[in-house]
């Protein structure tokens, strides 16, 4: 490396050992942590979405986005902040869940 | 037509050609291989296909770029969304392929000057599908580079990991971005700063980071395969106020990279 070089070799090393250390601060998360983390996040909510509002994110030319007929359709998605899935008040007595619904499928 | 299967016959690929060339131009009339019983006239036929084409594919840069269009209102990016169709078919019959051009399109286009962070905003939206859809693969652990002896680490080249995308912007595109993908009402952006944006999907789910001037500049240098010495030279020369060790520890925090290797 040139003398004029703004950054020498033991700046870099100090620099990634630096940047290491913070990473270390951040440790991977074991799988327990990482689904507490999902949970504490957003989780998929069935029976919940207005008629072509479920979440797909999959992009155009995926099938299943926006594609509900129907409002709170029992097999379409959306993302909901993690917790509130089962304790949301929708008309009609209607209960989302995490899991598929056979309520208010299109005919 | 190199790429039609042979079982094709040909004049189904003929008929399949001309039928299509017109779709897309209005001023091109009805073909003359369309027509209605009794060899009558099928201009309303033809326009029900005209119209099925043009919107789909509105549809489909509706659904790539919400970002865009929650800015632009749905007629304005509807209208902008029209020109560019007809400017620019699809090239791949898989939908989530187009619109790449889309955003080089919007930084020319007339009526979207007042807006020229707009582009920027696409790039981003764009580079998000792209993330989405790109091959999986384990990211570079921390233990890879913390194993290398400090006198080789100049030397050291990185390798993308597939769903990594660089989007450079003098305009906080990020910020832009963000706040119109958001659910909730979108305040007003005062920060004026220059905002690049570093995608990743180092799992399932897609991440778009706002980078530090400095930090792209880095990354772009180590996405063009340099080595971290002389890829860190360029950002400190470029960017005085650079912050080497905080660009390092984003990169691999947000899983940019997939392997290590000596280079030179």
């Amino acid at each position: 490396m040139s003398t004029k070089s703004k950054i020498s070799a033991a700046m870099l090393a100090g620099a990634v050992a630096t940047a290491l250390s913070s990473l270390a601060l951040a440790a991977p998360l074991t799988e327990a942590q990482v689904k507490a983390a999902m949970d504490a996040g957003k989780e998929k909510c069935f029976g919940v979405a207005l008629k072509g509002q479920n979440d797909c994110k999959a992009g155009p030319g995926t099938t299943c986005q926006a594609t509900s007929t129907v409002d709170y359709q029992g097999n379409a998605w959306k993302f909901v902040d993690g917790g509130t899935c089962a304790t949301m008040e929708l008309p009609g007595d209607r209960k989302g869940s995490p899991e598929e619904l056979t309520r208010d499928l299109p005919v | 037509m190199a790429d039609v299967p042979s079982r094709v016959p040909l004049e189904a690929c003929d008929y399949a050609a001309r039928f299509a060339a017109p779709l897309l131009d209005p001023a091109c009339t009805t073909p003359a291989l369309v027509a209605g019983p009794n060899s009558k006239r099928a201009d309303k036929r033809f326009n029900v296909y005209r119209n099925n084409v043009t919107v789909s594919l509105i549809e489909a840069l509706a659904a790539t770029f919400p970002a865009v269009q929650r800015v632009t209102g749905e007629v304005f990016f509807r209208a902008m969304a029209r020109f560019h169709v007809r400017e620019s078919p699809p090239t791949s019959p898989l939908l989530f392929e187009y619109g790449r051009d889309f955003p080089d399109f919007i930084a020319r286009y007339e009526y979207a000057q007042s807006m020229p962070w707009l582009a920027d905003v696409a790039r981003i939206e764009r580079a998000w599908l792209d993330a989405y859809h790109a091959a999986d693969a384990k990211v570079l652990a921390a233990d890879a580079i913390a194993a290398i002896p400090a006198e080789r680490l100049g030397g050291i080249v990185f390798e993308p990991h597939p769903a990594t995308r660089l989007v450079r912007s003098v305009y906080p595109a990020v910020t832009i971005f963000a706040a119109n993908r958001a659910e909730g009402p979108v305040s007003r952006v005062d920060n004026a700063a220059p905002e690049s944006a570093l995608v990743t999907r180092p799992d399932l789910d897609v991440i778009v980071r706002r980078l530090s001037t400095g930090t792209d500049i880095l990354l772009d240098a180590l996405l063009r395969g340099r080595p971290l010495a002389e890829a860190a030279e360029i950002a400190a020369t470029q960017c005085p106020t650079f912050d080497l060790a905080a660009g390092i520890a984003v990169m691999l925090e947000a899983g940019a990279f997939t392997a290590i290797h000596q280079g030179g």
